[in-house]
């Protein structure tokens, strides 16, 4: 290997790398504020891409018919909630109001814009929106009734959901694989390595999530009523925090994540409806090394998984998947060695 | 119960007997695979239902056993038992060697380093030329029964039914055993069962290789029920459908490891038949409702399908005359009476820059009863960490006997003979009272997995059941061994812990207010216990603050206050003492 190629795959590794920091992030966040180990992150980074896709292609995407799904089956759980709590239809109006408003008018909105040809960016916005609103609704049907649930069977949830997702994905988009087009169609001469503009936007874009991610957290109430959820659930609450709001708000803010990685790695990867496991899953690496519990070491456990692909995949491509997952055991236990804390409250 | 039994034994003989009735031939290929597959679902119900170690990788192991028979019944003629064998012992390696590495992680990482092995193992054997690649291994020759060879599906049944369901007597025989109780304890956290003498990175191991090798054996059925083997059975995705029969039929139940396997395989083939004549369409449907009904059956039965069962069905209860014979469990010799079992010098922790404990110093002797006593906060429990080898000292040594014990694994010194109860108390809130007691007697019984398994270990588990009895019946609470822990009320649970601890036959034994949530009568009952152990030689070490209960009960009296020795002194003496009133009462100004 000379130079150059270590240097294209290195760029390309990073690139990855940044895109599962991401992803990482989002894991660890959900898990923190709900015990939930969200295996669908994936999910949302595909439906991203690929709604951006069908946009491209001047057709409805698919996303627009699950949004609208999701907030039916919503009101109908709401309803049957109210009923059984025999709470005042009021508060339930007001519940469906909250839930559904944005999915429906997201998913209008892309119906309407799905046969004009909207400017790239326009329609990049628009695909966050409409898959950043999914991620609450998914919340609200799945896991919000079994909040107090041990982690295993959350986790079983998230498989559920993940097979609900995946075979909607393939229903909505078939089976086919697309790319979408860059946001910055340039590229950039660095001796002998061109660096493409697309790259350069998904490190800057990730760089500037990460960064307003830790001032959400430590600067904003919201943030902080996130955090203190995930820290003691109980106190929260009893100071007023709603578990169900912290949830939802989890899962909106993964959607969104998910969202935005699908937009950063839909040109450089072509997206299936079942592309995201594999991708979800580098990031559930990446939140593993942080202990599902350190932002800062998921993104370097990133870094680490987006090299390990690229490098591997060019020295054996063949067994790229099996040494990228082996190569974590010896992370792994170094990890679980270094915090090797008591199980007291286990 | 007898007529339980009549029902089980019935649904048994019928089951076998199935493939001699006319049943389609369908529903006996659906059985077969209900059958391999609850094998698994067996091996994850022991680790993750049981041991509360997660696995994603049991496909794995089914794939090394169904790889393993496959090639060397191929490549080497070899017959399909051979195969077997050299499946169970490639498994055992393996798994042996992936445990060295894995199971020593904590939390998450378990989970996600069987994820990890498993895409590994899956990719490598997908890649490997003389496993014919992903194209996998074909004309596997069937499995012989002497001159029969099961070619059939019919055929191939009694077989695979045999085998899962002493595969799942085993796996019964195991959990109401006591290396049973010993996995069963792992899942509320190591400390108690290390404090009880369990090494229970041993029972981890174990159970992580009866699960591998429960998947072996399927495996091993699976490639001479299909005469062909190719990587895909064995990935990451089945890997996670094994895990999620074990959640959907009730993890941890044996029995539900077959409804969980039944539910998947009969859900998915029927909605495979009826969803295209529904919905005109078939595909991706059947995952969109799969996925939706899973969901569903989970947010409506938590614990799983068969939880519906065992909840209807009378709880086991346990005859204390069916041991009445059980010779009495070997004791270690007593100390002689006045001899320093416990001696603490100069013992220090510092927790960063807080000194929990600060150079405190003093004795316990045989055939005494020392109060540790100080307001809260003052390190009592801490101190009690120190002496039990939970915590490290910072500085200082800790003396049982004469030898040095500091230093030293809570599960090492435990097995010298000391024993203790906790602050908060430690138990299986699932498993019956007498069950949690019998913990305690762990160390005294010798009956291991494979005597459990096959049921050779009774006149062992009668002795450790009559000891827990016993420990019991001596502090009032014989009449609630059969109650699941968790349904005691917390001085009760005290009571419990208290028993626990003298199973392990301890020369000292240390209390952590054991009188707190007790009533009057109990209180009163407790100290006549306690005031009896130490008649026997025992010499007992108490924190606690009720201080009738404290200056009744002991001998001595050792103070302290902010971590550090107030002062040491007969119970007369430390009342009148002005330090120990100005620590508890403050002073006046």
């Amino acid at each position: 290997m000379d130079s150059t190629i270590a240097a294209v795959l290195l760029l390309d590794g990073i690139g990855n790398g940044a895109v599962y920091a991401l992803l990482g992030m989002a894991i660890v966040l959900v898990f923190a504020v709900t015990r939930v180990i969200l295996i669908p992150q994936g999910e949302f980074v595909a439906y991203s891409a690929l709604t951006l896709a069908m946009l491209q292609l001047g057709r409805i995407p698919g996303t627009v018919w699950l949004a609208l799904l999701l907030s039916a089956l919503a009101v109908l759980r709401e309803l049957w909630d109210g009923l059984r709590a025999q709470r005042a239809w009021a508060a339930t109006a007001r519940e469906i109001v909250r839930l559904c408003t944005l999915p429906v008018a997201a998913a209008a909105l892309t119906g309407v814009a799905a046969g004009q040809a909207w400017p790239l960016a326009l329609q990049g916005l628009l695909t966050l929106v409409l898959v950043t609103a999914v991620g609450p609704l998914v919340y609200r049907l799945a896991y919000q009734p079994l909040a107090d649930a041990s982690v295993l069977l959350l986790l079983i949830v998230s498989v559920g959901v993940h097979f609900t997702l995946v075979g909607l994905g393939l229903v909505f988009f078939g089976a086919e694989g697309y790319r979408t087009p860059p946001f910055w169609d340039a590229s950039f001469a660095a001796g002998a390595v061109t660096i493409s503009g697309q790259a350069i936007v998904t490190l800057a874009v990730s760089a500037l999530l990460m960064a307003a991610l830790y001032l959400f957290f430590s600067r904003t109430l919201a943030g902080k009523a996130l955090r203190a959820t995930a820290i003691n659930r109980l106190g929260a609450r009893l100071m007023g925090v709603s578990t169900e709001h912290a949830g939802r708000s989890a899962f909106s803010m993964a959607a969104f994540i998910g969202a935005l990685s699908g937009l950063l790695i839909g040109p450089a990867t072509t997206m299936v409806y079942d592309s995201g496991f594999l991708i979800g899953l580098k990031g559930f690496v990446a939140a593993i090394f942080g202990g599902l519990a350190s932002y800062p070491l998921a993104v370097g456990g990133a870094l680490l998984v987006g090299l390990l692909d690229s490098f591997s995949s060019f020295w054996a491509s063949a067994y790229k998947d099996a040494i990228v997952f082996a190569a974590i055991i010896p992370v792994l236990l170094l990890r679980s060695l270094a915090d090797r804390r008591h199980d007291d409250d286990e | 119960m007898p007529a339980l039994k009549i029902a089980a034994a019935a649904g048994v003989v019928l089951l076998l007997a199935l493939p001699l009735l006319p049943v389609p031939e369908f529903w006996i290929t659906q059985l077969d695979y209900i059958g391999l597959y609850a094998m698994v679902v067996l091996g994850l119900v022991l680790l993750t239902g049981v041991a509360g170690l997660t696995s994603f990788g049991q496909a794995a192991f089914v794939g090394l056993g169904a790889y393993a028979s496959a090639y060397v019944t191929t490549a080497h003629g070899a017959s399909p038992w051979l195969g077997l064998l050299c499946g169970v012992a490639l498994t055992l390696v393996v798994a042996l060697v992936l445990a060295g590495v894995t199971l020593r992680m904590s939390g998450h990482y378990l989970p996600l380093a069987t994820i990890a092995w498993g895409l590994a193992l899956f990719f490598l054997v997908g890649n490997l030329e003389f496993l014919g690649r992903f194209d996998g291994l074909q004309g596997i020759p069937p499995v012989a029964v002497g001159s029969v060879e099961l070619r059939s599906g019919r055929a191939s049944y009694e077989l695979i039914w045999i085998v899962a369901m002493l595969g799942a007597l085993a796996l019964r025989n195991l959990l109401d055993s006591r290396p049973g109780r010993a996995i069963r304890a792992l899942k509320g956290g190591t400390l108690m069962a290390e404090a009880m003498g369990i090494a229970t990175w041993r029972y981890k191991l174990l159970a992580f290789v009866i699960a591998a090798i429960y998947a072996s054996i399927s495996g091993w059925l699976f490639a001479h029920y299909q005469r062909s083997v190719n990587p895909s059975p064995f990935g990451l995705q089945m890997g996670i459908e094994y895990l999620f029969m074990a959640v959907l039929g009730g993890v941890g139940l044996v029995a539900g490891a077959f409804a969980g396997a039944a539910a998947v395989k009969i859900a998915e083939d029927q909605l495979q038949n009826w969803l295209p004549a529904l919905l005109g369409t078939s595909g991706p449907v059947e995952l969109v409702v799969f996925g939706m009904v899973l969901i569903l059956v989970l947010q409506v039965t938590p614990d799983g399908l068969w939880s519906l069962v065992t909840r209807r069905l009378p709880a086991r209860r346990h005859d204390p005359s069916s041991w009445a014979d059980a010779a009495p469990l070997a004791m270690a010799p007593r100390p002689a009476r006045g001899e320093t079992v416990l001696s603490v010098r100069q013992a220090r922790k510092q927790f960063g820059g807080l000194v929990a404990v600060n150079d405190v110093s003093f004795d316990v002797r045989a055939g005494e009863i020392v109060g540790l006593i100080g307001p809260n906060g003052a390190g009592k429990s801490t101190l009690f960490n120190l002496i039990t080898g939970v915590l490290p000292l910072t500085a200082g040594q800790v003396d049982y006997r004469g030898a040095r014990v500091s230093g030293q694994s809570a599960r090492a010194i435990a097995r010298r003979g000391v024993s203790r109860t906790f602050q908060h108390v430690r138990m299986i809130p699932d498993m019956s009272v007498l069950e949690n007691v019998a913990l305690g007697a762990h160390r005294r019984g010798g009956a291991g997995v494979l005597r459990a398994m096959l049921r050779l270990d009774r006149g062992d588990e009668r002795r450790l059941l009559a000891q827990a009895w016993q420990q019991l019946d001596r502090i009032g609470m014989g009449a609630l061994a059969d109650e699941p822990a968790g349904n005691l009320a917390l001085g009760q649970q005290r009571l419990m812990e208290i028993a626990r601890a003298l199973c392990t036959d301890p020369a000292l034994l240390l209390l952590d207010e054991p009188a707190a949530g007790l009533r009057l009568k109990e209180k009163q009952a407790l100290g006549a216990v306690l005031a009896q152990l130490r008649g026997e030689g025992m010499s007992l070490l108490l924190v606690e603050h009720d201080m009738d209960f404290v200056m009744t009960l002991t001998d001595r009296i050792v103070v302290v206050e902010f971590g550090t020795r107030l002062t040491e002194g007969t119970p007369d003496a430390v009342r009148e003492d002005p330090a120990v009133r100005a620590a508890y009462l403050g002073v006046e100004h």
